[in-house]
């Protein structure tokens, strides 16, 4: 422990002496990947640009990155885009809340009755690995063309990973951490609250983040088939119109949708982590 | 009159192991893992628990922590029957048992939390027992950023923190490597000279067992039996440095060739299973 801090000690001695040089490093250091990520995404949208400048590519088929981006301005001004945008978005967070919430339940629920977990954990798998988006009619009958229907098709569709991820973490938690509980004491919630949730969790964020994948596919898809509200209806309405940049442009935008939530969820994730 | 009745209660045992048994039902029939097992721990001793591996030591852990209840015979802290995990008691496991996702300070804090004292004066507490164990500077540290050594402080400080009248540990430092482990050593050694902390210390390291304790019990193998109970007559304060001396060895000698006989009987045991378990197979 000794020998650690001695060499703790001479490397921020070293440090000192150029320490400017090494912060900026340092901070390179993490910048790199975003940079090299961004840079990657440019130099994938210069190559398809060029091979359909020259032809390679069928620019009816796909439209220039160009074209795509200079549909953007049209796309927000003429289509509503944030309100679509908007709608697409609050669908998903209510599915991603149910699936969470009522995911981690089920999961926890089953991996305390193991007769509930024998009987029903393979349903789950099964259910996982179904198309669901092809059971919209049915969906579409219970509750109509509304928002609903999208939400309850997202919850479906995303719920299974939740489930099956939370009785893996639930599983995985050492046994010797559950009698660390027991020596101390604890009540059952306790137990369940400081130990087992909190083992659990990195497992089960990883079944929310599947899951809202799951749900975020099955809305957007939905919306276009039912062709009401949202992001998928307008790229349904654009591709209708043959206007690919404009559809393309759209697509961006449920790319962003994703992206806030994965962001959201990664500082959710820290924050539950912190908390405990 | 009142001068022998308050040695007499200096000397009765804060922890006393009566006739206790533990039996695990196996596909192979029964598995006496220990048979009969009394003793007891006075105020501030140290007894060390060893015995060759498979013996029933964990068992007997678990039992005396009340993780355990399906045995025989009756285990008793200060005079009350125990029949589940008591508050007197502190436990210190065998493997790593740390909470990944807690700093090192809420480790250490978490008995405290559970009582609900307040978090200024919980970080003021924990960070003594983190000086304590002699990690001063990683309290804010995640246990994955730290040495298996380092982690098992943390284990221990986080037992202490919770002031037990009685500490058990069950090979603390059975994973970790021989330099690390004497250091660790002097550490249990000093804080049980500063907190006279009353311990219970289970292990299979004989050198480790004569260092430390006042009492050492001497377990048989399959089935786990008391095989004899040697007094430790060396000078306190020790550091890692008794082990040189010419006492030390003699107790080590002593202890071995108890150990000895129990050890190579566990181990033909062992042979001869795997050997039925050929023969049975061809
Ligand atoms: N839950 C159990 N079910 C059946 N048998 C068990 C169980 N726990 C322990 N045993 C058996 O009891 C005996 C004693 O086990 P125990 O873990 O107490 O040994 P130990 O002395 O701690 O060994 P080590 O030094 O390797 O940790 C072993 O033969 C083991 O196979
Ligand atoms: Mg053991």
């Amino acid at each position: 422990m000794n020998g650690g801090a001695g060499a703790a000690g001479t490397t921020v001695a070293k440090g000192s002496s150029q320490a400017g040089g090494r912060h900026r490093d340092d901070r390179l250091h993490k910048a790199l990947p975003t940079l090299v990520g961004i840079a990657s995404v440019i130099g994938f949208f210069l190559v398809a640009e060029l091979l359909i400048q020259f032809g390679v590519l069928n620019r009816f088929i796909i439209p220039p990155p160009s074209q795509i981006l200079g549909s953007f301005g049209r796309v927000i001004t003429e289509e509503h885009v944030f309100s679509r945008f908007l709608l697409t978005a609050t669908e998903c967070l209510t599915a991603g809340v149910m699936i969470t919430v009522i995911g981690v339940a089920v999961g926890v629920a089953m991996h305390r009755f193991k007769l509930f977990q024998q009987a029903c954990e393979t349903w789950a798998a099964a259910l996982a690995s179904a198309p669901m988006v092809l059971c919209y009619p049915l969906f579409l009958v219970i509750f109509g063309r509304s928002a609903w229907t999208m939400i309850i098709m997202g919850f479906v569709s995303g719920l299974p990973p939740v489930i099956l991820k939370t009785i893996e973490g639930m599983a995985g938690i050492r046994k010797v951490l559950i009698n660390v509980g027991r020596s101390f004491n604890l009540t059952r919630s306790q137990q369940f609250w400081k130990i087992q949730f909190p083992a659990a969790l990195p497992s089960i964020f990883i079944g929310v983040r599947l899951g809202l994948i799951f749900a975020l596919i099955n809305i957007v898809g939905t919306e276009f088939l039912i062709n009401f509200g949202g992001l998928g209806q307008l790229i349904e309405d654009l591709a209708e119109r043959y206007d690919l940049p404009g559809t393309y442009a759209a697509v961006c935008f449920v790319i962003l949708v994703s992206i806030l939530f994965f962001m959201a969820l990664e500082k959710a994730e820290r924050w539950l982590i912190r908390a405990d | 009159m009142s001068a022998p009745a308050a040695d007499a209660q200096l000397n009765d045992p804060v922890l006393s192991v009566d006739k206790v048994s533990v039996r695990f039902e196996t596909r192979e029939g029964p598995v006496v893992a220990v048979d009969d097992v009394s003793f007891g721990v006075r105020q501030g001793e140290f007894l060390s628990v060893i015995g060759p591996s498979g013996c029933g030591k964990s068992t007997l852990f678990n039992v005396i922590g009340g993780l355990l209840t399906q045995h025989q015979g009756t285990v008793s802290v200060a005079g009350e029957t125990i029949d589940g995990p008591h508050k007197s008691i502190g436990m210190v496991f065998q493997e790593e048992s740390t909470f990944p996702w807690r700093t090192v300070t809420d480790n250490v804090a978490f008995p405290l939390e559970l009582v609900g004292m307040a978090k200024a004066e919980r970080v003021e507490r924990a960070r003594h027992f983190i000086k304590l164990v002699g990690l001063d500077g990683f309290d804010n540290r995640h246990p994955g950023e730290l040495s298996g050594g380092m982690r098992q402080r943390v284990s221990l400080a986080r037992t202490l923190a919770s002031k037990p009248k009685i500490l058990l540990m069950d090979e603390p430092f059975a994973a970790l490597d021989e330099q690390t482990r004497l250091l660790l050593g002097d550490k249990v050694l000093q804080i049980q000279q500063e907190i006279q902390q009353t311990t219970l210390l289970i292990t299979h390291n004989i050198t480790e067992a004569v260092q430390m304790s006042d009492r050492i019990l001497v377990m048989t193998y399959r089935p786990g039996r008391v095989k004899r109970i040697v007094d430790i007559d060396l000078p306190r304060p020790r550091t890692s440095e008794i082990v040189s001396s010419e006492a030390f060895g003699r107790y080590v000698a002593q202890i071995w060739a108890d150990l000895r006989e129990e050890a190579s009987r566990g181990m033909r045991e062992a042979e001869d299973q795997v050997l039925h378990h050929q023969g049975a197979e061809s």
